[in-house]
C-alpha cells in the first residue's frame, strides 16, 4: 500500500510518521500508542476521540491524518507533567467526575481548550462545551462542577 | 456516620482514577499484540431466514484472510448468552453460528483478517443463499395460531413453549385479587407500553483473544461477568474451563449490556481457527442492534383501593418480548412483578407474564432489570388512583408503601427463575426519602397549583416511589483474598468486576477500614479468572453488599492474624489491641504501638509467615434500596414539548461507603432514566431493520439537555450489608419516567401511558381532550 510521510508535533514531541491514504487521525494516534484517544462512535457524535489540534478541540475520527501536517496535537497523555496532574485532572478526581473514564480524556481536553480561551468560563459555557461529549455514567453534573471549580480558582488568582 | 469510620463513608478519590485521567492504557482495546487480526461478523440482512447455501471459498482465498467460520465449521452447543449463575435460568436457544438467522444482525459468518478493510472485503465475498421466512415482529401476534415458529430447532432446551414462541411464562399470586377487588371502592385498570432502549456504553463491546505460551485461550474483554464468561466459552467451544483465562480490564460502561457472553465465543473460535490473536470490536451501529436492549413490554395493570386510600389489590399482566433469543427473558420479567408490586402493602397481588420471541434485536439485562417498565405502570396508575380518590399522591404513598419489619411474600414466590426467598425489610428510609424529596421540589406549594405557568407553557410536579434489590438472594456470592506486603500494604484480590461504577474503590475502602489502614495501603486486582477468586460478577446491584461482604470477612480474618502477631511483638493480649492509621496499638493509657510495616517485616522475615486469608460471602435476602423521585416539568401546549426543569432524587442506599461515588450513580441513572422517559428508542422498520442505529438519530441526554438535579442520600443502616451498606446503582433509574408522566398530568391534565413520551403524543392527548373525547379510556 502507498504511504506518505507526515510531520506533526504530539504533546510537544516532533514526530515523523508514515501514514496510509485515508487513515484517520484517531487510528494514527492509537496505532502509535496514544490510547487515551478513545473510539466511541466514529461519526463525530460522542466526543471520546477529542484531541486538541493547534489548541482547538477536534473529533479525531473526523480528521484525516494527512490534514494535520505541521500541526500541534495535544492528547490527554500530554496534560500531566509526570505525576503532576493538570488542575482539571485533579478536579475531575476530587469531584467524582470520573466513573468508567472512557469519555474522560475528551472532556478534559475540551475543558482545557475552553479555559485557555475563557479562564472565567460560566456554567453556561462549560455546559455548552460538555454537550459535545456523551457520557453514559455521570449524568454530566460532576464533570461540569469539576470544570467550574477550576474556572473559579483561576478567577480567584486574578 | 462519617465520624464513626476513618475510610468508610468518606469521599475518597477513585483508586483507579489516576490512570483514567491520564489516559493510561487501561481498557480492553488499549493493547496491540504482534500479529493481531481483525475479526468481523457477517450480520443477517433478514429478520427470519434459513441459510440454504453458504460458500466462503472466495473469502478464504482472499490474501490476508486467516479464518472464515460458518455454522459448518463450529460445534453446535445450545446455550444462553445471559451471564448468569449456573444453571442459568434463561433458555438454551442460542448457537455459536447456526443455519437459521432470527433477526437483522444475527450472526451468519465470521472472519479474521490482517486489517479491518480486508475483513470487510472478505465478508462481502461470502456467498449466502437465504430462504426468507415470514418474520414475527409484533409481540402481540407472536402467540397467534399459525404464527411462524422462531425456534423450531429440536436441540434447544428450557424454552417454555417453542411452538407458540413463548420463551417464558410466569404466574404468581399472593392472597386472592378477585376478593380484593370485591372489597375495593375504586378500581382502575390501564395499559402501558414501553420501548426498546439501548445501553449505549461509550465503549462498545470489544474482545481480544489469543493463545498464551501454554496454549491456553486468553480472553481480554469488556465484560461484567468474567467467571460466567469463562464457563460459557468453555462450554460453547468444548474446552475444559482450565484452558480458558478471562481478563476484565477497565470497562467503558456496561449498564447490564455486558452481563452477557457476547463476542467472547466467536472471537475465541477465530483465534482457535487462525492460531493468531484476534480482536472483535463492535462499531457503534453494530452495538445498537447486535448487542442487547431493554425488553419492550405491554403492561396491563389493575389496582383497587378503599375510599380511605388503602390499596387492597394489584393485578399486573405483562406481555414482553425478548427478541430473537431468550437472554434474561424470565428473570427480567420476573422482576417486573416481584420488585414492583410489593412496594405497596396490598394483601392481594397477582402477576402474570408471557415473554415471547420476535424476530427483533435481542433484549437482555439493563440497569433496573424489568423494574423501570413495572414502575412506570404502577407509579403512574397510583397517581391516577390517588387523584380519583382525592388524596394527594404524597399522602397516598405515605399510607401504602412497605415499611420496616414488613415481609415481602411475593419475592418468596418469584426468585431467579424459580422459587425465591421471602424478603424482610430490615432497613427502610423511604418515608424520609419522600419528605426530603418533596421539600426539594417544593411539593406542597406546587402540586395541583392549578396548571401554573404563563401562556402556552404550563408547569407541574409529579412523584414516584421505587425500590430494587441488593444482589440475588441465595444465589449471588463472591469471594476475596488479602495478603500483607513488606511495607504494611495489602494486596486485595477480588473476583468482583468494576465496570466504571467505582466498585474497586468501595471494596478497597471496606478492606482499609477493617484493617485500620489508609486507602493507599490497599492494592486491588479484580476480575481476572486466573488471579482472583470467584465472583458472580457485576449485576443485580450486588457488588457493594455481596463482594463487599466477602472483602469485609477476608479483611477481618487478616486483621486477626495481624493482631495476633502484634500481640506477640508488644507483649500485650489481643483483646487490648486495635488498629488504625497504619499501626497496631494498645487501647489503654500506656499507649504502645507497632506500625503495620513492623508487623509485616516481622511476619515475612522473622516468623516466615505470609499473613493472608480469603473468604466467601452470600446473603439469603436481598435488602431493597428505596428511592423517591420528584420531577418538575414545563409543557408547551402548542408543541407538546416537555421540558424537565428539576429532578430531585432521594435514595436510601443504607450507608454510602463513598457518598460522592454514590451520588454519581444516582445522577448517571437519572440521566439514563430521562432518556428512557423522553427521547430514547431503537426503532425497527416493517422488515425488522433498525432505523436509527447511530448517535445522530438515537437521542440520549447531553449535558445541555439535563435539568437541575438534586440528589439526596438518606442514610439507614442495613444489618446484612458491610458497614450498613445496601445498593444504589439501579434503583434511581426507575423513578424519572413515572415522575415525569405524573408531572405532565399535573401541568396539563393528560395521562401519557406510552414511552418515550414524545411531543406528538402529548399534543395528540391534549387535542383529544379538547375535542371532547374522554381521554381516560373505556376501561373504567
Amino acid at each position: 500500500m502507498k504511504t506518505m510521510q507526515l510531520r506533526v508535533k504530539v504533546n510537544g514531541e516532533p514526530m515523523e510518521w508514515s501514514i496510509a491514504p485515508g487513515e484517520l487521525l484517531l487510528d494514527l494516534l492509537r496505532r502509535h500508542g496514544y490510547y487515551g484517544v478513545k473510539r466511541g462512535c466514529e461519526e463525530g457524535e460522542c466526543g471520546a476521540c477529542t484531541v486538541l489540534l493547534d489548541g482547538k478541540p477536534v473529533n479525531s475520527c473526523l480528521v484525516f491524518a494527512a490534514q494535520v501536517e505541521c500541526g500541534e496535537i495535544l492528547t490527554v497523555e500530554g496534560m500531566a507533567r509526570g505525576d503532576r496532574l493538570d488542575p482539571l485532572q485533579e478536579a475531575f478526581l476530587d469531584h467524582g467526575a470520573v466513573q468508567c473514564g472512557f469519555c474522560t480524556s475528551g472532556m478534559l481536553l475540551s475543558a482545557k481548550a475552553l479555559l485557555e480561551r475563557s479562564p472565567h468560563a460560566t456554567a453556561e459555557e462549560v455546559t455548552e462545551v460538555m454537550a459535545g461529549h456523551y457520557c453514559r455514567c455521570t449524568g454530566y453534573l460532576k464533570p461540569v462542577e469539576a470544570v467550574l471549580a477550576v474556572a473559579s480558582k483561576k478567577r480567584g488568582k486574578r | 456516620m462519617s465520624g464513626r469510620h476513618s475510610v468508610v463513608g468518606r469521599n475518597l478519590r477513585k483508586v483507579d482514577g489516576f490512570k483514567l485521567v491520564t489516559g493510561a492504557s487501561a481498557f480492553t482495546d488499549d493493547i496491540h499484540l504482534p500479529g493481531m487480526l481483525c475479526g468481523k461478523i457477517l450480520p443477517s440482512p433478514h429478520a427470519h431466514a434459513r441459510i440454504r447455501r453458504i460458500d466462503a471459498g472466495k473469502a478464504r482465498a482472499l490474501p490476508g484472510v486467516h479464518a472464515v467460520l460458518t455454522y459448518r465449521d463450529v460445534p453446535r452447543v445450545p446455550h444462553t448468552t445471559a451471564g448468569q449463575a449456573w444453571p442459568e435460568p434463561s433458555p438454551y436457544d442460542t448457537y455459536l453460528l447456526d443455519s437459521k438467522v432470527r433477526f437483522v444482525g444475527d450472526r451468519v459468518a465470521a472472519v479474521a483478517a490482517e486489517t479491518r478493510a480486508i475483513a470487510e472485503r472478505a465478508l462481502r465475498l461470502i456467498e449466502v443463499e437465504y430462504e426468507v421466512l415470514p418474520p414475527v415482529l409484533d409481540m402481540e401476534q407472536a402467540m397467534a395460531p399459525g404464527a411462524p415458529v422462531i425456534h423450531d430447532e429440536p436441540e434447544s432446551t428450557k424454552i417454555y413453549d417453542a411452538s407458540r414462541n413463548l420463551a417464558g411464562h410466569i404466574l404468581r399470586e399472593i392472597g386472592n385479587v378477585q376478593e380484593g377487588f370485591r372489597e375495593a371502592d375504586v378500581i382502575i385498570e390501564r395499559e402501558y407500553r414501553t420501548q426498546r432502549q439501548q445501553h449505549c456504553p461509550i465503549e462498545p463491546h470489544v474482545t481480544i483473544c489469543w493463545l498464551d505460551e501454554n496454549n491456553r485461550l486468553v480472553i481480554r474483554t469488556s465484560t461484567q461477568v468474567p467467571y460466567h464468561t469463562r464457563r460459557q466459552v468453555a462450554q460453547i467451544l468444548e474446552l475444559p474451563v482450565s484452558r480458558v483465562h478471562v481478563i476484565k480490564p477497565r470497562i467503558g460502561g456496561g449498564f447490564g449490556g455486558k452481563q452477557e457472553m457476547l463476542l467472547e465465543d466467536i472471537c475465541g473460535a477465530l483465534t482457535l481457527a487462525s492460531r493468531r490473536p484476534v480482536k472483535i470490536e463492535y462499531t457503534r451501529e453494530e452495538e445498537f442492534y447486535m448487542a442487547r436492549t431493554r425488553h419492550p413490554q405491554i403492561l396491563r395493570l389493575k389496582m383497587g383501593a378503599r375510599r380511605d386510600g388503602t390499596i387492597l389489590a394489584s393485578h399486573m399482566r405483562v406481555l414482553a418480548t425478548t427478541g430473537a433469543y431468550g437472554s434474561h427473558s424470565a428473570t427480567v420479567q420476573g422482576n417486573t412483578g416481584s420488585k414492583v408490586l410489593p412496594l405497596y402493602r396490598a394483601p392481594h397481588m397477582r402477576f402474570e407474564c408471557d415473554v415471547v420471541y420476535t424476530n427483533a434485536p435481542v433484549a437482555g439485562a439493563f440497569r433496573g432489570y424489568g423494574c423501570p417498565q413495572g414502575f412506570f405502570a404502577q407509579e403512574t396508575l397510583a397517581d391516577e388512583l390517588a387523584h380519583e380518590l382525592g388524596i394527594d399522591p404524597l399522602e397516598f404513598h405515605r399510607r401504602n408503601v412497605i415499611r420496616l419489619g414488613d415481609v415481602d411474600k411475593l419475592s418468596a414466590q418469584l426468585g431467579e427463575g424459580k422459587e425465591g426467598l421471602p424478603r424482610v425489610i430490615r432497613s427502610c428510609g423511604l418515608p424520609e426519602c419522600m419528605e426530603r424529596g418533596a421539600a426539594a421540589i417544593g411539593w406542597e406549594k406546587k402540586r395541583g397549583a392549578g396548571r401554573s405557568g404563563s401562556g402556552n407553557l404550563k408547569r407541574g410536579v409529579g412523584m414516584a416511589c421505587t425500590m430494587q434489590g441488593s444482589g440475588i438472594a441465595g444465589i449471588d456470592w463472591a469471594s476475596a483474598f488479602l495478603k500483607m506486603n513488606e511495607d504494611g500494604s495489602f494486596t486485595l484480590l477480588a473476583g468482583a468486576s468494576d465496570v466504571g461504577g467505582g466498585a474497586d474503590t468501595v471494596l478497597a475502602q471496606i478492606a482499609a477500614e477493617t484493617l485500620g489502614v489508609t486507602l493507599d495501603k490497599i492494592v486491588i486486582t479484580s476480575g481476572d479468572t486466573d488471579f482472583t477468586p470467584f465472583d458472580v460478577g457485576a449485576y443485580a446491584s450486588s457488588t457493594t453488599i455481596i463482594s463487599g461482604g466477602a472483602v469485609r470477612k477476608a479483611a477481618a480474618k487478616v486483621r486477626a492474624q495481624v493482631l495476633e502477631l502484634a500481640s506477640k511483638m508488644l507483649g500485650e493480649p489481643v483483646e487490648k489491641l486495635d488498629c488504625a492509621g497504619n499501626e497496631v496499638f494498645t487501647v489503654c493509657e500506656c499507649r504502645k504501638a507497632v506500625t503495620m510495616t513492623d508487623v509485616a517485616l516481622q511476619a515475612l522475615y522473622k516468623e516466615k509467615l505470609q499473613i493472608m486469608d480469603g473468604a466467601s460471602h452470600f446473603n439469603t435476602d436481598s435488602p431493597p434500596p428505596f428511592c423517591a423521585t420528584f420531577a418538575e416539568v414545563e409543557v408547551d401546549t402548542e408543541t407538546g414539548q416537555v421540558k424537565v426543569l428539576h429532578l430531585a432524587t432521594a435514595v436510601d442506599c443504607g450507608v454510602a461507603i463513598n457518598p460522592m461515588q454514590a451520588e454519581g450513580q444516582v445522577e448517571g441513572a437519572v440521566a439514563q432514566g430521562l432518556g428512557y422517559a423522553l427521547t430514547e428508542e431503537l426503532v425497527l422498520d416493517g422488515a425488522g431493520r433498525p432505523v436509527n442505529p447511530s448517535f445522530l438519530d438515537y437521542k440520549m441526554f447531553s449535558a445541555k439537555d439535563m435539568p437541575k438535579l438534586t440528589t439526596i442520600l438518606v442514610e439507614t443502616e442495613e444489618p446484612l450489608g458491610p458497614y450498613g451498606a445496601k445498593s444504589i446503582s439501579e434503583v434511581p433509574i426507575n423513578g424519572p419516567t413515572p415522575a415525569i408522566a405524573n408531572a405532565i398530568f399535573d401541568a396539563v391534565g393528560v395521562r401519557i401511558r406510552k414511552l418515550p413520551i414524545r411531543p406528538e403524543d402529548v399534543l395528540n392527548a391534549l387535542r383529544a381532550r379538547e375535542a371532547g373525547r374522554v381521554e381516560e379510556g373505556a376501561a373504567k
